[in-house]
């Protein structure tokens, strides 16, 4: 599996990584970030 | 492809089999959609080993230490053989 060049959906969680911090880590693999989004159960 | 970054093995498998076989639980509106999404979790070797060492290290390592990174690992790998998702 490779990122570079890939579309991403990056689904973060607070009590996890977090949306930013996926998106982050995708982009600097060369995958472009199509979404990002944060859920919190609390 | 889809990129997780849920805190444990449960809410791992459930978000996969989300974005994969359909929504496990029946409640949702991906309930029966099968989707068929690579998916995988940052903290996934495969993930982990293309994200620049810099970046990794700010953004994730410290919730790598307190998480059961390799329960979850393991639960997005079923998902993805159980979907006939190679890695």
């Amino acid at each position: 599996m490779k990122l570079q060049g890939k579309k991403v959906i990056a689904l973060g969680e607070r009590d996890g990584v977090q949306g930013g911090a996926l998106a982050a880590c995708a982009q600097s693999a060369g995958a472009e970030v199509v979404l990002e989004t944060t859920y919190c159960f609390v | 492809m889809v990129l997780l970054g849920t805190p444990n093995a449960e809410s791992s498998r459930l978000y996969a089999m989300t974005v994969t076989a359909g929504d496990p639980s029946w409640a949702g509106a991906l309930a029966g959609v099968a989707l068929g999404l690579p998916v995988y979790h940052v903290m996934e070797e495969a993930v982990k080993t293309q994200v620049a060492p810099e970046v990794y290290e700010e953004q994730v390592a410290l919730m790598e230490m307190v998480l059961e990174a390799a329960d979850i690992a393991q639960a997005v790998q079923e998902v993805r053989a159980h979907t006939g998702q190679g890695d």
